[in-house]
């Protein structure tokens, strides 16, 4: 059992130390408030809460929010209140990328943000400074990752760039939303009565109901989901691909994006950053080993046991831009994309290299994907996404 | 659409008065589930302690499966009150889960009173009172007499706008109808949300109640389900039967057999009359119906792997 963390003179109530303990607990990404302390010392009070076991009980009953803190609760108590020495919570996205099912979107890029302002009662405060620079340069940390990462986004994609996309980008969701609002329409045989408004209306008229007021359903958005594939044969048509993606997330709240070359990254919370040059930069510090080697099979399989379960449903429409050139056995495409398809999405499969003259999808992946796709069809532009709006309606 | 199910046993199997030794209130709260046959983790026990005590909604995730409804239903046995369920579903909207005024009443009436020569304004007061309105379940868990739990299940199958709703009546407990204006609380229900991550929740539900994460149970809380529920089953097959399913759920399955699974499994296989898990492969291929729902998962158990469990449990 290890020892009970002495604590300073100068803060001796519980409350500066609950306080204290839920600042430790957002500096690592949990989402807690101030109304949270206030919570934690009614619930404390609640409990026999001189026992440490009620105590940690009663606390991640409230200061957690998802299974991911759960999970991560208990260590982050033991570091605050039993003085386990110095563990260490935060690891870099390379190394957690490999566990983050369970993680909701902002954890990883919020607990950057709050563990570069330093905060005084984490124990480990003193190494911010490599995180704090990578707010600024992003490079200089790339570097101290070791990461194979060859290019900044931001020589890839340019703020106009960006704008640009972001129309592109509004058109197709506009158009990918036109289809969903039409197939309804068609299903409603017979619209409903909106009876309060009827009865309402019947009134002046002695009990007739002369007016019958209707309702109609609302359009569905659909929910956008984007992967890109950024190793080395698509290099070339990063550029565009990315602008739309940042467009993409700009335009459409409920859009989600994804990069994957050996590894799968979630990169939606980091596109929607206020500043598009931040948002890339950020990305740039997500994507190491960018222009790689690339595992689309392995990747979609991946994306689509853990990601998809939660964001992906019969409303979401998975637009996949890679050439299918893949370094994972070709079945293992097949069988992602059938998983994929089970959750009721919609998957558009966009090759830059279908607009070559004589292209022919041979590449083992391609093939493999082509009978799950509901649309197959060229992009290596912003352009030619652009031109995409009439078959994404057609779709 | 909602299914309202009363509990209605009373505290019968309770001690009176104060154990001996004090114990917290929330080992007295496990205990009272587990007389009820809910055997419940120290943290989910804590978790609707907390609850329960501070007034707030449990929010509780985790697979399919491993008790979330059940506890709901166990906790209203437990506080011998009526269980309210408001079962989600996409597309739900306010008329089917607060209030709808009863509109086939509110036309005769309004046939009657023009044919009375009531006037208009009388008419429209009194089709627009108490007498006409239907309570849906929100409305109705804040109108009874004595708290009830409020359980609404798969609250992740409703859509934002739902979300947004509900939020408003966890905060304050008051249901505004224009017509009548705002109805209070008389009591304020317990309530317990339940989701299993179709959909990621928005962080302000997250943050308006007590969460705690159900996962699958271990070995030998398991055990105790299995000894709470089916009594009769003697300890070495039930330590089989947990075995095997802990060591199912390792396996790459589509669906992972929940807890209830388990039981079912344990009630066919004593229905059977067997008791030795690995004594007949033929009956254990046969009652894995219990266990798997998929074809593709009854493809991937096939007599070999179920024996080799079974085996392993044994």
């Amino acid at each position: 059992m290890s020892r009970v963390t002495r604590f300073a003179a100068r803060d001796p109530g519980i409350a500066p130390r609950v306080a204290a303990f839920l600042d430790h607990l957002r500096a690592q990404g949990f989402h807690v408030g101030v109304a949270e302390t206030d919570l934690a010392l009614s619930a404390l009070s609640h409990v026999a809460c001189a026992d440490p076991a009620q105590a940690r009980l009663a606390l991640k009953a409230v200061c957690a929010g998802c299974a991911d803190d759960v999970a991560r609760f208990d260590d982050l108590f033991d570091a605050f209140w039993m003085n386990e020495g110095r563990v260490r919570q935060r690891a870099m996205p390379s190394q957690t990328s490999g566990e983050m099912q369970h993680m909701r979107s902002t954890r990883e890029d919020r607990a950057r943000r709050a563990d570069g302002s330093g905060i005084a009662e984490e124990p480990e405060g003193g190494d911010g400074d490599g995180e704090t620079a990578s707010e600024g340069t992003g490079k200089l940390v790339a570097s101290q990752l070791r990461n194979l990462m060859k290019k900044d986004m931001r020589e890839i994609v340019s703020p106009e760039d960006v704008r640009r996309a972001e129309r592109v980008a509004r058109d197709l969701g506009r158009a990918l939303r036109d289809r969903r609002s039409r197939r309804r329409h068609a299903a409603r045989k017979g619209a409903q009565i909106d009876f309060r408004r009827t009865i309402r209306k019947s009134l002046s008229s002695g009990a007739e109901p002369f007016k019958l007021a209707r309702r109609n359903r609302p359009d569905r958005p659909v929910r956008i989901t984007a992967l890109c594939d950024v190793s080395g044969s698509m290099t070339l048509y990063a550029k565009p691909f990315l602008a739309f993606l940042s467009g993409l997330m700009r335009a459409d709240p409920d859009s989600d994006a994804y990069l994957f070359h050996t590894r799968l990254v979630r990169i939606t919370e980091a596109l929607r950053d206020d500043d598009p040059l931040r948002a890339l930069n950020r990305i740039t510090l997500l994507a190491d080993g960018f222009g790689g080697g690339s595992k689309i099979g392995g990747n979609l399989n991946r994306f689509a046991r853990s990601y998809a379960r939660k964001f992906v449903n019969g409303r979401s429409v998975v637009l996949i831009l890679s050439d299918g050139y893949d370094s994972d056995a070709p079945d293992l495409v097949g069988a992602a994309l059938k998983r994929l398809r089970k959750r009721g999405c919609r998957v558009i499969w966009l090759n830059p290299l279908k607009s070559w003259e004589g292209y022919a999808p041979i590449a083992r992946g391609m093939s493999a994907a082509l009978p799950h796709l509901d649309l197959f069809a060229p992009a290596a532009t912003l352009d030619d996404l652009a031109a995409l709006e009439p078959e994404l309606v057609r779709l | 659409m909602t299914s309202v199910c009363t509990a209605e046993r009373k505290e019968a199997g309770r001690p009176v008065g104060r154990p001996a030794t004090p114990m917290s209130d929330w080992n007295e709260l496990q205990n009272d589930l587990s007389r009820e046959g809910y055997v419940a983790a120290d943290d989910l026990a804590m978790a609707l302690h907390i609850a329960l005590s501070l007034g707030r909604p449990l929010l509780l995730e985790g697979a399919a499966g491993v008790g979330k409804t059940e506890i709901a239903r166990t906790l209203a046995a437990v506080k011998a009150t009526e269980l309210i369920r408001l079962q989600c579903y996409e597309g739900l909207d306010a008329a089917q889960t607060i209030y709808e005024w009863n509109y086939q009443r509110q036309l005769l009436s309004i046939r009657a009173a023009s044919e009375a020569g009531e006037a208009r304004a009388e008419t429209e007061a009194r089709i627009f009172s108490d007498e006409f309105l239907l309570e849906r379940p929100l409305l109705k868990a804040i109108r009874q007499p004595t708290a009830p739990v409020l359980l609404i299940d798969e609250i992740d199958r409703a859509d934002e706008e739902f979300e947004a709703y509900l939020l408003e009546i966890l905060s304050d407990f008051t249901v505004t109808v224009p017509e009548l204006g705002t109805i209070p609380a008389i009591t304020r229900p317990m309530v317990i949300l339940t989701a299993n991550g179709t959909r990621d929740l928005s962080d302000a539900l997250r943050r308006r109640c007590i969460y705690a994460h159900v996962d699958y149970p271990d070995r030998a809380t398991e055990l105790a389900i299995l000894a709470k529920r089916c009594p009769d089953i003697e300890a070495r097959l039930a330590g089989q039967i947990v075995g095997f399913v802990q060591s199912l759920r390792k396996e790459e399955l589509e669906k992972t057999p929940g807890v209830a699974e388990m039981l079912d499994f344990a009630a066919a296989l004593a229905g059977l009359g067997i008791n030795d898990l690995s004594g007949d492969p033929v009956v254990l291929q046969a009652t894995l119906a219990t266990l798997l729902k998929t074809q593709a998962d009854r493809a991937n158990v096939p007599p070999e792997v179920a024996q080799r469990l079974a085996g392993k449990a044994a």
